[in-house]
């Protein structure tokens, strides 16, 4: 081992600042993708898929810069001034909310997209310990007092909120009256021992620290949690009927408009619906949008008796403002169960 | 520790055993009341300092020193890392000149409105971190009052490094401050007035009197703010936006990686801050130890 | 106007050291401070108080006030006993544990909140020994009390510490010649010697365990009713877009607080 010289280390050090200054040899433009939370997985893999495509069309090297939180906070940041070119958030009332709040985007924002803007749908399933000790098959047995159900705060997580309705209209459909459902949902989260702020959280909650029989979860989240977090120590059990859930995603009209993106930007939502990426979101456990490609992964997604937000509850503004506001139905719930 | 009283050492030895015995029982405790004093303490500390800090280390080792590392330069926790530091050296200087400036007025000079001075100072201490991250937003953000003509000065504060900073400055605002001024008031300003009578100037009399006698007193402050602004979360989960790579502080990058079921690099993040509490712990033992040598040396 | 203000004095330096003080001050203090209360003055008083006497909002106060009291109160205790152990004994590797009672102050609450949470969820290295007994930790109040004991600990010993180490042992002997006995020396003598830096730790160990936010959510179920702290119920109104609630309950807090702070800064500095 030679003695250390410090000419030597100078002459090495110019060299590679040399090497450092001269390899951006593609332009690079930067966009910011704001997201929700369990969407961290897909979005990695792809934005390098992106940069890839759009450097071999455009010749350009696209750095996506992610930011992921709870649907509803991220929403917040964007409508107080976080730089986003596109949100790809959990739920559209979220997205709304930049129109509404801000007006960062037009109020047709979810016509300019195919599928609702949703490039990918989800959906509500219960995720349980292996064997299914408790014996879980459907909703109705998460209203059973011996069952300790795990669900984050609808309040805050948009997945939550996806979970709530699926509950409700579940309710609804089974015992027929609003009255009914109430009382079904009730029921449920008073067997609710920890909630969480966002959707990750309560995945934690239940995979890492083994709280609670079962777990509202997305789909995607479930299958995460079977295949990577603990194989062969969770099952999911897919309920009789769920809801549809469709995360849109939309570019923000005033930032790209501002900084100069809007062409990058609108690609790399576009570039969503190519048959690559909807492959990579069927890898990553979302529903395609394409139904095509949707069938290459026909026995991974089991037949789901689906209905939407639309049909059960008129959208999200009146499912947000009936349920999710304060003093609304979940709120009235809450003290209920606390009286 | 209790030194024997010598008039009692010097009177007769027949006298002397019950009373010295007395004397034991009256200036300390029997020892099995030690021995328990000293063992709740221990456990105490046990419980609520040495675990957690054990589950911290432990779990950042537990599969390799190569993972731990692999974990470390990850280039979003390299830079993670990069803006804590970036961060720390544009705050803790800033409020380690206005610690000192602070207490100098208040500790030397009598005037109206101190008391409310005071409170002042102590106030970014009694509010909840989530809050002053709140008013940031509030006065700041695109919605706020300030926001629109932040905007169309393309200044970015809010969800960008400057609001970071400045979130941080007003939680470590008092640091420096609350541990000089007891200090120097307890000091009294005769010194200075000495040393300004002598002749020597304003700045003389700061760098050669005052300095010297509120050293460790300072050094403290600033490892106390220091440590704060490095391991600040509440208030920057809220005026941070998450950007992977540019806003996300080590705290914030110590949540994403748990909220990313990645736990090793979770903790070996966490290892990295827990290690420098230690550090700034061992810092402030050696500067109390050269403290308290330097007290006894002139003692002597 | 400096000089109407205050007292003559040799010292130099007044105008310009108090002009920088609140100068920063007012900056970064004091109108960011006034932004908050004046964001709340645009909401009508109903619905001011609506926003802060909301079931919910009240159960969230009970819940902090509550944890933050007996956090406080458990370091109380310990931290007197740690202090005096501390001072008053020699044993071995009392130097480390002296250096590792800073450990709160210097570790991130975010870490700690993972840590603890680690240590007493019911899977965890110590709570799954509890749980034979049927003992819940984690995600209950009793989680969110160790969290606050946790990040208020160094309150009390180190304000104790000094104190103690100054405290005049000729009083203790004078009170054992006059034949009192250890016990009622330790009540009449130190005790009182002690208490109002035993008051001081015990008011900024309740204060810091107030506004606690990072190291709590992690090991608190955040149930509304049973384990939400009031920091997190105000992040929860700002992430709906209700600010206005958020700063009317950030802002009672905040006046209840002053008023506290006022008070005790006027023992401190008297």
């Amino acid at each position: 081992m030679h003695a250390f010289q410090p000419r030597n280390f100078f002459k090495t050090s110019v060299a590679a600042l040399a090497v450092a200054v001269a390899v951006p040899v593609f332009a690079q433009t930067t966009i910011t993708n704001v997201s929700y939370d369990p969407t961290r997985e897909f979005y990695r893999e792809y934005n390098a898929a992106f940069d890839a495509h759009w450097q071999a069309t455009k010749g350009e090297r696209v750095n996506v810069r992610q930011s992921h939180g709870g649907s509803g906070s991220q929403a917040r940041a964007v409508i107080d001034g976080l730089d986003a070119d596109v949100v790809t958030l959990a739920l559209a009332y979220d997205v709304s909310a930049l129109h509404d709040r801000a007006d960062l985007i037009p109020a047709d924002w979810q016509a300019r997209l195919p599928s609702n803007s949703s490039p990918y749908t989800s959906t509500i399933v219960l995720l349980v310990r292996a064997g299914n000790p408790k014996n879980i098959k459907d909703w109705n047995d998460l209203a059973r007092d011996d069952v300790e159900v795990i669900t984050p705060n609808p309040k805050t997580s948009g997945g939550a909120r996806w979970n709530y309705l699926a509950a409700w209209g579940y309710g609804l459909k089974k015992y027929g009256s609003e009255e009914a459902a109430y009382e079904f949902t009730k029921k449920i989260y008073a067997n609710v021992p920890v909630l969480d702020p966002a959707a990750r959280g309560a995945t934690n909650t239940f995979v890492q620290r083994r709280i609670g029989d079962a777990f509202i979860a997305w789909e995607n989240e479930a299958f995460l949690a079977v295949e990577q977090l603990g194989r062969g120590e969770y099952e999911i059990v897919v309920p009789s009927v769920s809801i549809l859930a469709e995360p849109p995603v939309t570019i923000v009209d005033r930032n790209v408009d501002r900084k100069g993106t809007r062409e990058v930007a609108q690609a790399y939502l576009e570039f969503l619906y190519t048959d690559e990426a909807q492959r990579l979101a069927g890898k990553h456990f979302y529903r395609p949008s394409n139904p095509a490609i949707g069938a290459e992964f026909a026995d991974r997604f089991p037949d789901v008796n689906f209905f939407t937000i639309d049909e059960v509850f008129g959208g999200w503004k009146v499912a947000q403002e009936t349920h999710f506001n304060d003093g609304g139905v979940f709120d009235r719930i809450l003290r209920e169960i606390n009286q | 520790m209790t030194t024997l009283n010598p008039a009692l050492g010097s009177s007769s030895p027949a006298q002397t055993r019950p009373s010295a015995h007395a004397w034991h029982r009256a200036t300390e405790e029997p020892a099995w009341l030690r021995r328990t004093l000293i063992g709740i303490a221990l456990t105490f500390l046990t419980i609520f300092l040495v675990l957690p800090l054990t589950v911290v280390l432990y779990s950042a080792f537990e599969q390799g020193l190569r993972v731990w590392y692999e974990a470390i330069v990850e280039p979003d926790a390299a830079a993670a890392i990069r803006l804590t530091l970036l961060v720390v050296l544009v705050v803790v200087p800033v409020n380690l000149v206005f610690g000192v400036v602070a207490a100098w007025a208040i500790a030397k000079f009598e005037f109206r409105g101190k008391s409310l001075l005071i409170t002042l100072i102590d106030l970014p201490f009694a509010i909840s971190p989530v809050v002053v991250g709140l008013i940031f937003v509030i006065l700041l953000g695109s919605q706020g009052w300030l926001g629109p003509w932040l905007a169309s000065n393309e200044m970015r504060i809010i969800f960008a490094v400057p609001g970071i900073m400045l979130v941080i400055a007003f939680g470590t605002l008092p640091f420096v401050a609350r541990e000089l001024i007891p200090l120097m008031q307890q000091q009294g300003k005769e010194e200075e007035e000495s040393s300004l009578t002598l002749g020597a100037n304003g700045w003389q009399t700061f760098w050669r009197v005052t300095l010297p006698n509120i050293k460790w007193g300072l050094i403290y402050g600033v490892i106390l703010c220091n440590a704060r602004a490095m391991g600040e979360f509440g208030a920057v989960a809220v005026v941070s936006g998450r950007i992977r790579g540019e806003t996300n502080t080590m705290p914030l990058h110590i949540e994403v990686l748990y909220n990313e079921y990645m736990f090793t690099a979770a903790f070996a993040v966490s290892s990295l801050l827990a290690a420098l509490a230690l550090v700034t712990i061992a810092v402030k033992s050696f500067v109390e130890w050269r403290e308290e040598r330097a007290r006894t040396a002139q003692q002597n | 106007m400096a000089i109407a203000l205050r007292q003559p004095s040799v010292i130099p330096g007044f105008g310009i050291t108090l002009g920088f003080t609140i100068f920063y001050l007012g900056l970064l203090i004091v109108i960011p401070i006034a932004g908050l209360l004046l964001y709340t003055l645009q909401m009508s008083w109903d619905d001011f108080w609506r926003a802060v006497s909301d079931r919910q909002v009240v159960a969230s106060y009970k819940l902090s006030f509550g944890a933050s009291l007996i956090a406080a109160l458990i370091n109380l205790v310990f931290g007197a006993i740690v202090a005096w152990v501390l001072v008053r004994y020699r044993f071995t590797g009392k130097r480390i544990v002296d250096a590792l009672v800073d450990l709160p102050f210097a570790m991130p609450t975010a870490v700690a909140g993972i840590a603890l949470v680690t240590l007493y969820a019911s899977t965890g290295w110590v709570g799954q020994y509890l749980n034979v007994y049927g003992i819940r930790i984690a995600y209950t109040q009793i989680g969110v009390i160790v969290a606050l004991t946790y990040i208020g600990l160094p309150f009390v010993v180190r304000t104790v510490q000094p104190v103690l180490e100054d405290l005049d042992k000729e009083a203790e002997e004078a009170s054992a010649i006059m034949g009192a006995n250890r016990f009622t020396t330790i009540r009449r003598v130190i005790l009182p010697a002690l208490l109002p830096a035993l008051l001081t730790g015990f008011a900024l160990a309740f204060a810091r365990a107030l506004g606690e936010y990072g190291s709590v959510i992690f090991i608190s179920g955040n149930l509304p009713f049973r384990t939400e702290i009031t920091p997190l119920l105000i992040v929860a109104k700002a992430e709906q877009f209700d600010y206005a609630g958020a700063a009317a309950i950030a802002a009672f807090l905040l006046l209840l607080l002053i008023n506290g702070l006022q008070w005790w800064a006027s023992r401190r500095y008297r």
